[in-house]
């Protein structure tokens, strides 16, 4: 499996700085979340973020759509810093899309709803045009005809790939997945992995908290290991699978791995 | 199966066979079976067999109870009442032969002509008998306007919405008063310049130009202003003579001031109630203080209470010439004494919202309003269906507690109805009591079943 896809010829990373986390720290409470966390990601790049439960990987990049506050250093998104200000704040919500564990789809709307309730209310396209855009990516998802059922009468893994079309919809610059597939029975996984590959393969930059190391290895370029709030280990993935530096990563890997 | 005891291993190879169910599960005799016989035909043991027998007995003492009750209400109403007085006797037509009249002695059922003579006082009260033709209007406006926005199959149903919250109010309030009511113009121009510099620092607000203070507050100071140049607006509006004969609010009675008060509680308190509810959720710390004492206030005192103070206590708040009637007061009470009550039950709607659908809303780039509408409060309000009918049904019976404040409801009018002298007769009482009851429970129950419809439909397209 391991050499097997490495990164196709057209997942290229720019230049471009994407996000910037400098010195970044944030409390719940008294506890500390995240220390000290530096991280520059370019457009085009495809993170995974890894690491045991609490080490913080959720809260990291629910920080960068500001679902989180972070209360020391400084957050850049394609140059926007992230603070108080409301209006940036929508601004970088508008392009950056986020999938999340509990897909989160809105059970009142049907799927062709949940796709085109942002673009017609956040972008304010036309309903005809949002419409248009919302079947191009139900399409691409591969559940077109879905689209006049409601979320509860699809399957686990269909509601996530909805979840993706619905995030697409924006056209975002960036898709955050806070681990996409751990709410998902084991048959409907692939079908939401190959979603994200696909994803990837067009140039998407993505940041993706998972313990899905196959989809580590096949389209990250780089992966990150978190525990107890700090950035303990990030290398490319060839090498972080074949020779982990830290202790804690060699442990964890032998734990997920180790099955 | 073919599946021995050494060998675990076992591959099937013909698939089994689709079977109907059993018989007595389904049609006629499934529906007796599952609903009548299924608790007593077990006597396969002792202690078996007695439940059986004591379900039987109680079965049998609660139908029989049951329906000699009904039969009763059945006879008392339908069968032995007296229908008519061709006659025009009034009172003696209710009599028996004892009390003066033709009935047999034995005679005790409802007394029917007496509730004709009087329906059209309990319907309008003293309102005055050549006016009467605007309260039709007012009424057959409102109910038509609430059919077409409650069948679905109609078009334009929220334009339609939308003209029953905004002109039908002046309309209606235009026609039962007469309009003309005394303006002030200077006073009115006055506080429609305030309400434009209130809109203007606003908006000033809203671009940032006049510090951080004035941003926080700009949608409220901007909020106010609109409120007091639309109530200058509506005021000039009413003062205009549109040449009706000015009818008080103290001449209004009966069924239309109880449909009056329960129409505007119910209108005004479920949008005050959701504002109040997402109030004291929000994060705004003046905000949610503001919108929790308010709600615990009203929900702490009793609606007589209210009532009495709405007639005592608002007069002294109002500046000196300004003069609300007693209607006017009587349904501010009740509004926001219903809007607390909605408002509880709106937030444990609120409540039950997972907390991902705000932040899938929040990530999209939503702001808080639209998230609102569109992803949390048709979830919310649809959980909450039962509950915000109860309350609304809550509010219809409690409007007959006006009538402590001297107006007259619809049973404060089948109370005044009783003194008439000239159709006294020991049923008249009851008769008018079950009449009232009875239009009363028309309309509770016609929203509960409306209620439940809505719970039906939303729970059919949203099923899981």
């Amino acid at each position: 499996m391991a050499g097997k896809s490495r990164t196709s010829s057209n997942m290229v990373v720019k230049d471009e700085v994407m996000i910037s986390m400098q010195a970044v720290n944030k409390w719940f409470g008294n506890f500390h979340v995240l220390k000290d966390i530096n991280l520059t990601v370019n457009k085009g790049e495809r993170i995974v973020i890894c690491g045991p439960s609490g080490s913080g990987k959720s809260t990291l990049i629910r920080c960068l759509n500001r679902l989180e506050e972070h209360q020391a250093g400084t957050i850049k998104v394609q140059g926007i810093e992230l603070n108080n200000d409301l209006k940036k704040i929508d601004e970088i919500r508008r392009e950056v899309g986020m999938v999340f564990q509990h897909f989160n789809l809105f059970p009142h709307l049907t799927i062709l709803e949940n796709c085109t309730l942002a673009p017609i209310w956040v972008r304010k396209t036309p309903k005809a045009d949002a419409e248009a855009i919302a079947m191009k990516y139900l399409e691409r998802v591969k559940i077109p005809e879905q689209a006049h059922k409601y979320p509860g009468q699809l399957s686990g893994g269909q509601q996530q790939r909805v979840a993706i079309a619905r995030s697409l919809c924006m056209e975002p610059k960036l898709m955050l997945f806070d681990e996409p597939t751990s709410a998902l029975d084991p048959e409907m996984i692939k079908e939401v992995l190959d979603t994200m590959v696909s994803l990837a393969e067009d140039g998407m930059s993505m940041i993706c908290v998972t313990h899905e190391m196959g989809f580590a290895r096949k389209v990250a370029n780089r992966v990150i290991f978190m525990d107890e709030g700090q950035i303990v280990e990030q290398n490319e993935p060839e090498e972080f699978f074949q020779n982990p530096q830290s202790d804690r990563t060699k442990l964890f890997l032998s734990q997920i791995l180790g099955h | 199966m073919t599946q021995n005891s050494h060998n675990s291993v076992f591959v099937r190879k013909v698939d089994a066979e689709t079977l109907p169910p059993p018989q007595n599960e389904m049609g006629i005799r499934g529906w007796l079976w599952r609903n009548l016989l299924y608790s007593v035909t077990d006597y396969s043991s002792v202690s078996a067999a007695l439940r059986s027998l004591a379900m039987i007995f109680f079965t049998v003492l609660v139908s029989y109870v049951g329906l000699t009750q009904l039969w009763l209400l059945l006879d008392f109403v339908f069968f032995s009442a007296v229908w008519s007085d061709p006659t025009g006797i009034k009172r003696e037509a209710c009599w028996t032969l004892s009390q003066g009249g033709t009935l047999p002695d034995d005679w005790h059922a409802a007394c029917w002509p007496f509730i004709f003579a009087k329906l059209k006082f309990l319907a309008y009260g003293p309102y005055p008998m050549d006016e009467l033709w605007r309260v039709n209007v007012t009424g057959l406006l409102g109910l038509a306007g609430l059919c077409w926005v409650l069948i679905e199959a109609l078009p334009y149903r929220r334009l339609v919405g939308v003209l029953m919250l905004t002109a039908y109010p002046v309309i209606a309030l235009i026609l039962l008063t007469g309009g003309a009511s005394e303006a002030n113009y200077f006073n009115a121009t006055a506080y429609i310049f305030v309400g434009l510099a209130l809109i203007t620092v606003g908006r000033l607000g809203q671009r940032d130009l006049l510090g951080i203070v004035a941003s926080d507050f700009a949608s409220i100071i901007g909020f106010v202003g609109w409120s007091l140049i639309v109530f200058q607006v509506l005021m000039l509006i009413f003062s205009v003579d549109v040449g009706l004969k000015p009818v008080g609010t103290g001449d209004w009675g009966g069924l239309m001031i109880t449909l009056v008060v329960a129409v505007t509680g119910i209108v005004v308190s479920l949008p005050l109630g959701v504002i109040l509810a997402l109030g004291r959720r929000s994060n705004m710390p003046v905000a949610r203080l503001l919108c929790t004492i308010f709600i615990e206030f009203w929900r702490g005192v009793p609606l007589i209470s209210v009532l009495f103070m709405a007639s005592v206590m608002i007069p002294l708040f109002l500046p000196e010439g300004v003069n609300f009637d007693k209607l006017m007061r009587a349904l501010i009470g009740v509004m926001l004494f219903s809007a607390a009550y909605m408002a509880e039950v709106v937030r444990g709607g609120l409540q039950a919202i997972d907390k991902g659908q705000y932040e899938a809303a929040e990530a999209m780039g939503l702001t808080y309003w639209q998230s609102m509408r569109q992803i949390i409060l048709p979830q919310a309000l649809t959980h909450v269906i039962p509950g915000i009918v109860n309350t609304f049904i809550g509010l219809f019976k409690d409007t007959t507690l006006v009538s402590i404040i001297g107006l007259f409801d619809l049973l404060g009018a089948g109370k005044s109805a009783i003194a008439d002298a000239s159709w006294s007769s020991p049923v008249q009482a009851i008769s008018i009591y079950l009449f009232v009851g009875f239009i009363f429970f028309i309309f509770c129950f016609g929203m509960s079943r409306y209620s439940i419809f809505m719970e039906n439909k939303l729970s059919k397209s949203r099923s899981h």
